[in-house]
């Protein structure tokens, strides 16, 4: 029943896909853990296709943890697991969170759990406590070692952690590294051309760094890189070429439809404004 | 939508990073199409703020025993997740839309329960197509207390809504969204943005706009024809009253006719029946369909003007840098 290392690995691949909807989830509840608990743990949901593990959910279990005992409230993890497959039907366990910074004797004994419930769980550590100034986020997966039948010993092998993210959320990524600038206070949400002229404003940056490079380039302070100068090549060909009138008609029938569509949606709002005055006579 | 009033006891809501990654990501897998996800919110009210920390999703209804499931489902989520910790106050509930189309009879008789239930609740309102062009597209909304108490008299006939004055503008208040983060929530941004630049699609600045336009515009108008068709219903309803009315006074005074008729020639006279049952006045049509109605137009008007002006505004820039280039 032994399998070779290298065929596990090679179920998974090294890589492993993380969502940021599970970080923000382990970052929450170690927010909320209990008096003394140094750290929290939880069951990771996700999806395993051929190459890699794919984790998009997560939820935190109770345990307890001492110097020479460690208890998981495992009828709690079973129960939360039941819940949210009636939600998301496709998840499954993939492995277990813990965090913190090391993979104590205590890891050993709850991935043996975790074993249990999946094949080859992974075991993710994010170390929320900040250690070594940075987050840490790591995966692992066990592997026997040892001389076998005599001292066989478990090793966890770390993984390539990766993040994956929808398109939408991305978005939301994106406002909410908003509030990273200014951590003590609020972000409302922005409407209409605000945003226009927020992402308007983002690409002039953009476009602010490239023309200092061209500069530098030019007046000889960096070095041409050939590989840049195609990409800006590609960059000024991408405005495509059409002749002025071409452009006129386009752009003014554009026009016309918007201004159109917004007289009319004026016209129904006005309208069902009047037919309400009428009824209420 | 109407500004919030200000008697209203919520006058902000702050939400968490956490619940809109949540919300995002229980559309993006379990609601492709048009279908609708829902979940409950949680958290806890400070001073004028509601501020909601978690939440969790429904699971679909499905064909089999949904609604001892979902009591059930909903007890055992919140018991669960008492035991870490987290805020176990139901502060009320979300849904995501279709190109705005969310103002209807289900939507206010579930909203009215939370809030009847807990005054502070509201209804999250997230746009993932509107989302997924540029930026993310989240309301809140609570019922005006002059609906509310429309709703708990049950009385939704065209009497019942004249006295309150309810027009469709005041059906909904909107009540602005802020996002809050903790500062453990901030690192882990700072680390993503580190570790991860995902090059920024520009899907804001995307000019193609017919496809959003199209599909509002024919929702638009299959209300619009509701409405009209409701509008029809009403007028018909009002002659065939006014026909009834003319009716029951002929009928009364032919009565009174022969019944003089009948004392002169010294003979009884015919009982007095009663007219009203001979002639039923006809149903009123209900009008809170209208009502809705007329408020999600409303809604559908107001999304295709938002959309219009940041359209009108790239093709200008548009013009700008072909005007550049030649």
């Amino acid at each position: 029943s032994e399998q070779p290392n290298s065929l596990t690995m090679s179920v998974y691949g090294p890589v492993v896909k993380i969502h940021p909807v599970v970080l923000a989830s382990i970052g929450d509840s170690y927010e909320r853990r209990n008096e003394g608990a140094s750290r929290v743990i939880g069951t990771l949901l996700g999806t395993i296709d051929k190459h890699s593990v794919e984790v998009t959910n997560c939820f935190s279990v109770p345990h307890n943890e001492s110097e020479d005992e460690v208890a998981v409230d495992m009828e709690f993890a079973k129960n939360m697991y039941d819940l949210h497959k009636r939600v998301s039907p496709s998840e499954v366990i993939v492995g277990w969170y813990a965090t913190g910074f090391e993979i104590t004797e205590h890891s050993v004994l709850i991935h043996e759990y975790y074993s249990r419930e999946a094949t080859n769980p992974i075991h993710l550590t994010m170390d929320t406590a900040l250690q070594s100034g940075k987050m840490n986020i790591r995966a692992y997966v066990s592997a026997q070692m040892g001389v076998p039948g005599k001292t066989v010993g478990v090793m966890f092998t770390p993984l390539s952690v990766k993040y994956k993210y929808y398109d939408t959320e991305r978005i939301g990524v994106d406002l909410l590294q908003r509030t990273r600038d200014a951590p003590n206070t609020t972000n409302g949400l922005t409407s209409d051309l605000c945003q226009v002229g927020g992402a308007a404003g983002r690409v002039q940056d953009m476009l602010a760094t490239v023309l200092t490079y061209i500069e530098d380039v030019l007046s000889g302070k960096q070095m041409a890189d050939n590989s840049v100068g195609r990409y800006l090549m590609d960059l000024v060909n991408k405005v495509p070429k059409i002749t002025a009138e071409d452009f006129e008609t386009m752009l003014n029938s554009n026009i016309n439809d918007l201004l159109m569509v917004t007289y009319l949606s004026n016209l129904t709002q006005a309208q069902i404004a009047l037919n309400e005055k009428i009824v209420v006579l | 939508m109407a500004t919030p009033t200000l008697d209203s006891p919520v006058k902000q809501i702050q939400i968490e990073g956490l619940v809109v990654l949540k919300m995002i990501k229980h559309y993006q897998e379990e609601g492709q199409g048009s279908e609708v996800v829902q979940g409950v919110l949680l958290g806890l009210v400070v001073e004028d703020r509601l501020e909601i920390t978690n939440c969790f999703p429904f699971p679909q209804h499905t064909e089999d025993d949904a609604d001892f499931d979902e009591v059930q489902y909903q007890m055992e989520m919140m018991r669960s997740l008492r035991h870490v910790n987290i805020d176990h106050l139901h502060v009320g509930w979300y849904q995501s839309t279709y190109y705005g189309s969310f103002v209807s009879r289900a939507l206010l008789d579930s909203q009215f329960s939370y809030q009847h239930a807990i005054e502070e609740s509201v209804v999250l309102i997230y746009d993932p197509i509107k989302t997924a062009q540029g930026s993310l597209s989240l309301k809140a909304y609570r019922l005006t207390p002059k609906l509310m108490e429309i709703c708990k008299e049950k009385d939704f006939s065209a009497e019942g809504l004249k006295k309150a004055m309810i027009g469709f503008e005041h059906m909904f208040e909107e009540v602005p969204i802020v996002i809050k983060n903790s500062h453990l929530i901030n690192v882990l941004m700072w680390e993503l943005e580190e570790k991860c630049t995902v090059a920024d699609k520009h899907e804001l600045l995307n000019l193609s706009s017919s496809n959003h336009l199209e599909k509002s515009l024919q929702l638009l108008m299959d209300r619009v024809d509701d409405m009209s068709q409701d509008i029809v219903k009403y007028n018909t309803y009002s002659r065939n009253l006014s026909k009834q009315q003319q009716q029951k006074h002929q009928y009364i005074q032919r009565r009174q006719q022969e019944n003089a008729q009948r004392q002169t020639r010294g003979e009884t006279p015919l009982p007095e029946e009663d007219v009203s049952k001979m002639f039923k006045p006809p149903q009123p049509p209900p009008r809170m369909d209208t009502l809705l109605i007329a408020g999600q137009i409303n809604n559908y008007c107001q999304n295709v003007k938002e959309f219009t002006s940041q359209n009108l505004g790239k093709l200008f820039m548009a013009e700008a840098l072909q005007g550049h280039n030649s």
